[in-house]
């Protein structure tokens, strides 16, 4: 059982940095395992942010010479990013092992995903214009506190509680997942899918990279593929339904649009508010009522359904 | 049985008692006149139905919102009001008491399951798994409804003014559950008993695998389940379709006379007529 929520303002923006924390922390018993944010704020013409991490968190209390090596996993990727032209234009270093940083680059980004990471332990969570992929482990209040959430501006943003069951507890297990190497795409889901390796491995012959053995990681790279065939958000959402099997109720956002998708089984919830100005789901209605203390219209998506909503 | 009172004849003549029982399950295991004297329930309080409580439960946790319902029914509160429930879970759960409960607001899973008597009005939506194995009383919701609806209810009318989600009704064993508008898949899953009253739309796979009781549906049925097939519209259907829509204040958007009926196939039963005990004997 894992807990995913979303929200998206259609037309001015909001504090979704608080907005996603508070409906997460509303779905912990649904997983307190794992929190993962993808945030959409205000994008810069010609910038993408960049977010990564050079360890797992288990990895710091582990070997004498850990923190030399993360010094070193940073200088490697320094030096890569230079080696490639792409300009840094600033950086922060959220934790001894999370990074974010500002960037301009006019290249393949598949081609620098790939080159940045090659270096041992190092994971790009995220590269887009406005996204920006958060997970730690811990509840929502731990991972929002650790990254400075509350108070991040921006349009929407998906979010997740995990509790894990088919693979382990740490952050590359941890949800959403960027769907690499499409700026701005980033999933979160809800359930099991029982062809994951079959898919996997047909995906990986098509030559995308898995970062996680977690099925969740499967949706990403699938709506990635779909897209990169030229299909668009809503037909490569309608497509898994058929080709994905499990059950499962997942979210996709991208730079202006945020996606439900619920397999035919149904067995995974949803349950969605909609107004003018903003669109809100999440796996329970207590998520909901945590940001709307009065009383709104919800409903449940039914079997096979795909909705996509624009700003 | 003996004399009908004026309340059994109300429900004789809604039609409530009127469903032929056939198969083993249908049989009737005891009467009231042998055992009329010993339905006491325990765990239930004599209430004052003109005794009123209005609950704020805003920050207060499902247990302890149920247990402080529970103090209130030992003091004699027969009207309770429950404020901002902003859909917690499990809120009214267990209940056996008759009692009249408004919420004003929303519920999330499992609101009023188990309960056995009271008569509750919901203002807002509920959650999943809303009235799981109630056993008798009203349930109305204003609004919306989540998935396993009156899942294995056994008696009690369970009412959604608005839609549901999937699997409405499964493994459902008595009562009636009534829905305003459409409801999801695999809806009657394992039905056993009852009746099941969908005035919109059906998803697919309604009445899978039901072994009996009977599905009105007023829209469209994307598929039926396996078993599950046509029945034929009685006058009797109607009139009980017509006083219990009525009761609640709905009607059928096409009228009843448009309304189809889904009965059990019974080609998936596998049964004899007797118990184990009653086989070793013969054998």
């Amino acid at each position: 059982m894992c807990g995913i929520a979303g929200i998206i303002h259609r037309k001015k923006g909001g504090d979704v940095g608080t907005e996603m924390t508070s409906m997460l922390r509303a779905l912990k018993h649904r997983g307190p395992d794992s929190t993962g944010f993808a945030l959409y704020g205000q994008p810069v013409e010609g910038q993408y942010v960049m977010r990564y991490k050079i360890a797992e968190q288990e990895e710091l209390s582990s070997g004498f010479h850990i923190h030399k090596d993360l010094e070193e996993r940073k200088a490697k990727v320094d030096e890569r990013l230079r080696g490639l032209g792409v300009d840094i234009l600033s950086e922060e270093a959220v934790t001894e092992y999370a990074y974010r940083v500002t960037i301009k680059f006019d290249g393949d980004m598949r081609k620098m995903a790939d080159y940045i990471e090659d270096v041992d332990g190092v994971e790009i969570l995220s590269i887009g214009e406005g996204l920006e992929l958060i997970k730690d482990l811990g509840d929502a209040d731990v991972v929002a506190d650790q990254y400075s959430l509350n108070g991040f501006a921006g349009s929407h943003g998906i979010g997740h509680t995990r509790m894990a069951t088919e693979s382990d507890v740490d952050i590359r297990s941890a949800h959403p997942y960027w769907a690499y190497p499409f700026k701005d795409v980033s999933v979160v889901h809800n359930g099991q899918l029982t062809n994951y390796w079959n898919f996997r491995r047909k995906l990986e012959h098509r030559g995308h990279r898995f970062m996680s053995n977690c099925d969740s990681e499967l949706i990403a790279v699938y709506l990635a593929d779909k897209m990169d065939q030229g299909k668009d958000l809503q037909e490569s959402m309608q497509d898994s339904l058929a080709e994905l099997d499990g059950a499962f109720t997942y979210l996709v956002a991208t730079t202006d649009k945020l996606g439900m998708a619920k397999d035919t089984m149904a067995a995974k919830p949803m349950v969605i508010y909609e107004s003018e100005d903003m669109v809100v789901l999440a796996s329970e209605e207590c998520a909901i009522r945590s940001i709307f203390p009065h009383e709104v219209d919800s409903f449940d998506p039914y079997e096979g359904e795909v909705r996509v909503w624009e700003r | 049985m003996g004399t009908l009172n004026d309340e059994q004849h109300k429900s004789y003549d809604m039609g409530m008692h009127t469903e032929q029982l056939t198969g083993r399950t249908m049989q009737k295991f005891f009467s009231l006149d042998e055992d009329g004297g010993r339905f006491t329930q325990p765990y239930t309080h004599d209430v004052d139905f003109d005794k009123k409580y209005e609950l704020d439960v805003e920050g207060m946790e499902s247990s302890a919102i149920n247990t402080k319902i529970r103090e209130l029914m030992v003091d004699g509160y027969g009207h309770i009001v429950i404020k901002n429930p902003l859909a917690k879970h499990s809120i009214f759960v267990g209940m056996l008491n008759r009692l009249k409960v408004d919420i004003e607001g929303s519920l999330g899973y499992f609101g009023c399951g188990l309960i056995d008597g009271p008569n509750v009005r919901i203002s807002g939506r509920v959650g999943w798994s809303c009235a799981e194995n109630m056993m008798s009383g009203t349930v109305v919701i204003e609004k919306n409804a989540g998935s396993s609806f009156g899942a294995a209810i056994r008696g009690g009318d369970l009412v959604c003014k608005g839609d549901v989600g999937s699997r409405t009704g499964i493994d459902q064993k008595g009562g009636n559950i009534i829905v305003g508008g459409s409801t999801g898949a695999f809806s009657g899953f394992m039905m056993q008993r009852g009746r099941m009253v969908i005035l919109g739309n059906a998803g697919v796979n309604l009445g899978d695998s039901m072994y009996d009781g009977t599905i009105y549906v007023g829209g469209d049925v994307k598929s039926y389940g396996v078993d599950a097939v046509p029945g034929e519209m009685t006058d009797m259907d109607a009139k009980w379709l017509e006083n219990k829509l009525n009761l609640y204040g709905m009607k059928a958007p096409n009228g009843i006379s448009k309304m189809k009926k889904i009965v059990a196939g019974k080609q998936l039963w596998n049964y004899d007529n007797l118990e184990p005990t009653e086989k070793k004997i013969i054998l």
